[in-house]
């Protein structure tokens, strides 16, 4: 590239490969995970200090969030099942949420990698796999520990015919979910970036509102989708 | 610089967007970790606080809405004590009224009696005198009509 920006570089698919024995790690999205968590988790320590009865400060945002949290779980879940997965449902919203904006609100340029460079985990394959992957497992613990085999009654539901495709359905579903995710945080990113490269200023900066809008939105998607799949599992049919 | 960032950074695979490996089961893990620490720090005691005030509040509501029901039932105890009070005074007054009617009719049929009867005592006191007089009247009449006559008499 002739015409080199200091912030404005593409790189996809490049890693910062850490070696653990036989294994490959992405260097660079648990350095950014990291420091997710550490946001979240220094978010809620310091929310939580002082709880009070008439709440203050941070307090009030917490309730709010958990208030939504638990609104969006007992709508999808159902009232008899829901209060199991509040934590599940919450972490996957907070930690896609904050994820999604620290990657487009972080200044991680300013870190220079090796390879690779930093930004939302979320734009990292492996982990919207593996956060899909967690809410299949979740969802088939939650349809079996509450409904035993019954649980697979689902799968005949309406008619027997219906095998096949709720088979299907099990692979589509985590495949669905992690590239959803996925593709809406690189394309963002990658938006972001092409035209930050093309027009440095201004121009970029309806596209980053929108990436804010969008990562926020995927957010809530992943976390409704995976508490209704769960719902789905665990709802009781009455014939 | 980075030195410490390269664990090992010893043959490199190619990448790619798909690229997966072992960042998966690990982030896995790292999620599944956040949820129990997120669950222990947040979602537990925050759902504690926000539950607790909602059993709070619907407890005062419950406890508020007995003691309007309470009012209301003393309010409506005391708008019938109220009307009874009202009635009874108002037939205590009808009452009285009457009762000072009574009165002033007795005493005013006394007094008409009494006036009546001296009236009447001096109609009969003046009748008798009025009779004497006319007796007394009379016989001086026939007493200077017989002197009128034996004058009469005599000068002849």
């Amino acid at each position: 590239m002739p015409f080199h920006l200091p912030l404005a570089e593409l790189e996809l698919g490049q890693h910062l490969y850490w070696r653990i024995g036989n294994l490959n790690l992405h260097g660079q999205v648990f350095l950014s995970s990291w420091i997710v968590i550490g946001v979240l988790l220094a978010f809620v320590v310091l929310g939580t200090r002082r709880m009070e009865r008439d709440p203050r400060g941070a307090q009030n945002l917490l309730e709010f969030l958990w208030d939504y949290i638990r609104d969006l779980t007992r709508d999808q879940i159902g009232e008899k099942a829901y209060r199991d997965w509040i934590p599940f449902i919450g972490t996957l919203f907070l930690f896609i949420f904050v994820s999604n904006w620290g990657g487009a609100l972080i200044p991680w340029k300013l870190v220079h990698l090796p390879s690779g460079e930093l930004g939302a985990p979320t734009a990292d394959s492996n982990t919207t796999i593996a956060l899909a992957l967690l809410v299949s497992l979740a969802y088939f613990y939650a349809g079996l520990s509450r409904k035993g085999l019954r649980f697979f009654e689902y799968y005949v539901d309406p008619i027997p015919m219906m095998v096949p495709f709720k088979l299907i359905e099990d692979f589509t579903r985590p495949l669905s979910l992690s590239m959803r995710l996925f593709g809406n945080i690189v394309a963002d990113e990658l938006v972001v970036a092409v035209l930050v490269f093309l027009v440095p200023l201004i121009v970029p900066l309806p596209v980053m509102f929108l990436g804010l809008f969008t990562s926020a939105i995927q957010a809530l998607i992943f976390a409704t989708l995976a508490a209704y799949y769960i719902g789905e599992a665990v709802h009781e049919y009455h014939h | 610089m980075h030195s410490w960032l390269l664990l090992a950074e010893a043959a490199a695979p190619k990448g790619g967007l798909f690229d997966l490996d072992a960042t998966l089961p690990l982030m896995a893990v790292q999620v599944v970790l956040l949820t129990f620490i997120l669950n222990s720090l947040f979602f537990r005691p925050v759902g504690k606080a926000v539950e607790e005030r909602e059993g709070y509040i619907s407890t005062s509501r419950a406890q508020a809405k007995e003691k309007l029901a309470q009012a209301e039932r003393l309010e409506a105890e005391l708008k019938l004590q109220l009307v009874d009070a009202r009635k009874q005074s108002q037939a205590l007054i009808f009452q009285a009224e009457q009762e000072v009617e009574r009165l002033f009719r007795e005493a005013l049929a006394l007094a008409q009696a009494e006036a009546n009867a001296s009236r009447e005592k001096s109609r009969l006191e003046v009748e008798a005198q009025k009779t004497k007089a006319f007796a007394g009247l009379d016989t001086q009449a026939e007493k200077l009509g017989a002197l009128i006559v034996e004058r009469l008499l005599a000068a002849k």
